[in-house]
């Protein structure tokens, strides 16, 4: 099947979940990451209940923030 | 190197005086070329924390930048954030908190309000390095 990620379509195979597709796409301290799914933000305690299906569009966004 | 246009760098410089005494924050975007990032367009986002000392981006806001990114045909290339009071260096807890070894921070310095100071960094591994950043005319 085909997903968008960060704006790039690339093949995966079927039923993937969120937890394999951000192992595959080797996604840096996922337990900082927030996933959007078709513009529907999950954090991290609900990636392993996330199935993904054909023509989904993922963004991973880094949580940003800091000091002075 | 990473080019600002000039009407860029006076909007960021303007958000920040007007944000003091918090800290403002924001998204570039743009694209990339060899080792050059060219920001075409910058996202003003709310500072959460609403603090002097800290910030965190709303998150439905990073992402609705994000996706007019995608729509525009640009990328997502850091942010920036101020510090009201202190240099233009990245902080330990800027550096402890930047996950994302692909993103420009950039951070303008308020500390002289009548003579700002915006810099780029690179940070990865909780080691910063000063990025060339040139403000273009245009």
């Amino acid at each position: 099947m085909k997903l968008t990620i960060s704006g790039e379509v690339k093949e995966y195979k079927d039923g993937i979940s969120l937890v394999e597709l951000i192992e595959a796409e080797k996604v840096q301290t996922p337990e900082y990451v927030t996933v959007s799914v078709n513009d529907d933000l999950h954090g991290a305690r609900d990636f392993d209940k996330i199935t993904l299906k054909d023509g989904d569009n993922i963004e991973f966004l880094y949580f940003m923030g800091g000091g002075c | 190197m990473i080019k600002l246009p000039k009407r860029f760098y006076d909007d960021i410089v303007e958000y920040g005086k007007n944000g003091v005494p918090e800290e403002i924050c924001g998204l570039i975007g743009g694209i990339v070329s060899d080792d050059d990032k060219e920001i075409k367009k910058i996202y003003f986002l709310e500072n959460i924390d609403h603090s002097n000392e800290h910030f965190s981006m709303n998150p439905a806001e990073q992402f609705a930048a994000v996706k007019d990114m995608r729509q525009n045909g640009l990328s997502p290339l850091g942010n920036f954030h101020s510090h009201p009071e202190s240099p233009s260096r990245p902080s330990e807890e800027d550096k402890r908190l930047a996950y994302d070894k692909n993103a420009s921070y950039m951070i303008l310095s308020l500390m002289n309000i009548d003579e700002p100071v915006l810099k780029s960094f690179h940070i990865e591994d909780g080691i910063s390095t000063e990025e060339e950043l040139v403000i273009e005319e245009e």
